[in-house]
């Protein structure tokens, strides 16, 4: 690799002789950083393991945002307004927005863009399971927004205080824009439950069908969840799956209310003694058969996604050739095409 | 710096097929300085400063975008921690609050 001085990611390994000394001096200043519940930044010593979660956690993340264009993507067109479609429309782009300052943000982790790409285009590199789920009617927008959207609003917002900067940072950005996808699923389903009775019924089906799905999103019980305490003493993590899960389902059943809707537990009930709502068991086998690719969706969203990679291609190649050909009148273009 | 603890990891130019990366910076409003906001790649500047605006400027979080590659970035020596830096400390007669025999007197 050629000398660069790029200052704002991360940096290669030093001299075999003094790696020990720079390894023992960085841990003492990485768990300096970690003990104060600061912030790691991408220059920084960081622990191997600690820099592979990152990698994958954020990535897997960002492929989870690019995936997830795809079922809303598919009712842009079907969208029962110009209002709604210009909505969806923005909430799709804000998808592929988020990809990409997630991606940008494994990046300054060492992984460059292309591998991380590859990884999912080739089956290697997971995504959220939920998108995995067909969105088979418009009530399905609605239930999207209000449920996957929240879920991943709840399991978000701790994420902000990531101790990985970046990773903070793009979170930031990312739950200002979700609010919107919330707001405008709930509404989605608001106006559905209070329209004709087969509007409501079919609010309360794509309900139905979501509500365990988005339940799932904060991934196993914490009993099995091995990689959460080795997260939660990195300050990657903030809060459990499980206590995570708990304070979702406090949240939508009041929302659920307000909709007019009911939930499909019929374990759900207020728990004085606990001052949480319970709720039923999940279907965990089903989870595992769809992380494990066996989902109703997961071949077509894969197979949608490298046909989107190749068909881009002319795209990528045409401004490529462009940029070369112009670059003598582009001084900065012509500095990095070197 | 070191040039060995200076190199990127990243892969960047002809070594690859993937665009350069470039670094954004926005100014939110006049008045203000531009603030980084992230990075992307581009195939060249022009197409670096539209991507900004399509990625970063959706809701009117920018009035000026700037776009850097991101290995013309040089940065001082992360492994040079504090120390870079203390030269600033126990130099308390920079701060204005070193001086208190003015304390009580007005507009000073």
């Amino acid at each position: 690799m050629t000398t660069q001085n790029s200052g704002l990611h991360a940096v290669a390994a030093a001299e075999p002789a003094e790696q020990a000394e720079l390894d023992r001096a960085g841990q003492e200043h990485f768990d300096r950083i970690i003990a104060e519940d600061s912030r790691i930044e991408p220059r920084d010593w960081m622990p191997a393991a600690y820099r592979r979660t990152l990698v994958r956690q954020i990535s897997q993340h960002a492929h989870s945002e690019i995936i997830g264009m795809q079922p809303e993507g598919n009712w842009i067109s079907r969208a029962p307004s110009l209002k709604r479609k210009a909505i969806l429309m923005a909430k799709v782009q804000d998808e592929a927005g988020h990809g990409l300052y997630l991606y940008s943000a494994a990046e300054t982790l060492g992984t460059p863009r292309s591998e991380l790409n590859q990884q999912l285009l080739d089956g290697r590199a997971k995504y959220s399971s939920i998108f995995n789920y067909p969105a088979r009617t418009w009530a399905d927008m609605g239930a999207i927004g209000w449920l996957v959207d929240g879920a991943a609003i709840a399991n978000q917002v701790p994420l902000c205080r990531a101790s990985y900067g970046p990773y903070g940072r793009a979170m930031v950005r990312i739950c200002k824009e979700e609010s919107f996808h919330q707001r405008q699923g709930w509404e989605i389903l608001h106006e559905l439950s209070h329209g004709t009775p087969a509007q409501k019924q079919m609010a309360q089906d794509a309900v139905n069908r979501f509500y365990g799905p988005s339940l799932q999103m904060f991934g196993p019980p914490d009993d099995d969840s091995p990689n959460s305490k080795q997260s939660m003493a990195w300050n990657i993590k903030r809060f459990s799956n499980d206590e995570l899960r708990q304070r979702f389902v406090d949240m939508i059943v009041e929302q659920a209310a307000a909709l007019d809707l009911t939930l499909p537990d019929p374990d759900l009930k207020w728990n004085e003694e606990r001052g949480h709502y319970d709720y039923g068991p999940l279907d965990w086998d089903e989870f595992k058969a769809v992380v494990g690719g066996r989902g109703p969706c997961n071949l077509q969203r894969m197979q949608r996604r490298r046909q989107a990679h190749e068909d881009g291609a002319w795209v990528r190649e045409a401004a490529a050739a462009y940029a070369r050909r112009t670059a003598p009148e582009r001084a900065p273009a012509e500095l990095i095409g070197a | 710096m070191s040039e060995n603890h200076e190199n990127t990891v990243r892969p960047i130019g002809a070594a690859s097929d993937e665009w350069p990366l470039w670094e954004v910076f926005v100014r939110s409003s006049r008045g203000l300085s531009h603030v980084h906001a992230g990075s992307l790649h581009a195939p060249d500047a022009t197409m670096a400063v539209r991507n900004a605006r399509d990625l970063y400027t959706r809701r009117n979080e920018g009035t000026s975008v700037w776009v850097v590659p991101s290995e013309a970035v040089t940065a001082s020596d992360p492994d040079a921690k504090g120390a870079y830096f203390e030269s600033a400390q126990g130099k308390s007669y920079r701060h204005a609050t070193y001086y208190t025999k003015s304390e009580g007197v007005k507009h000073l």
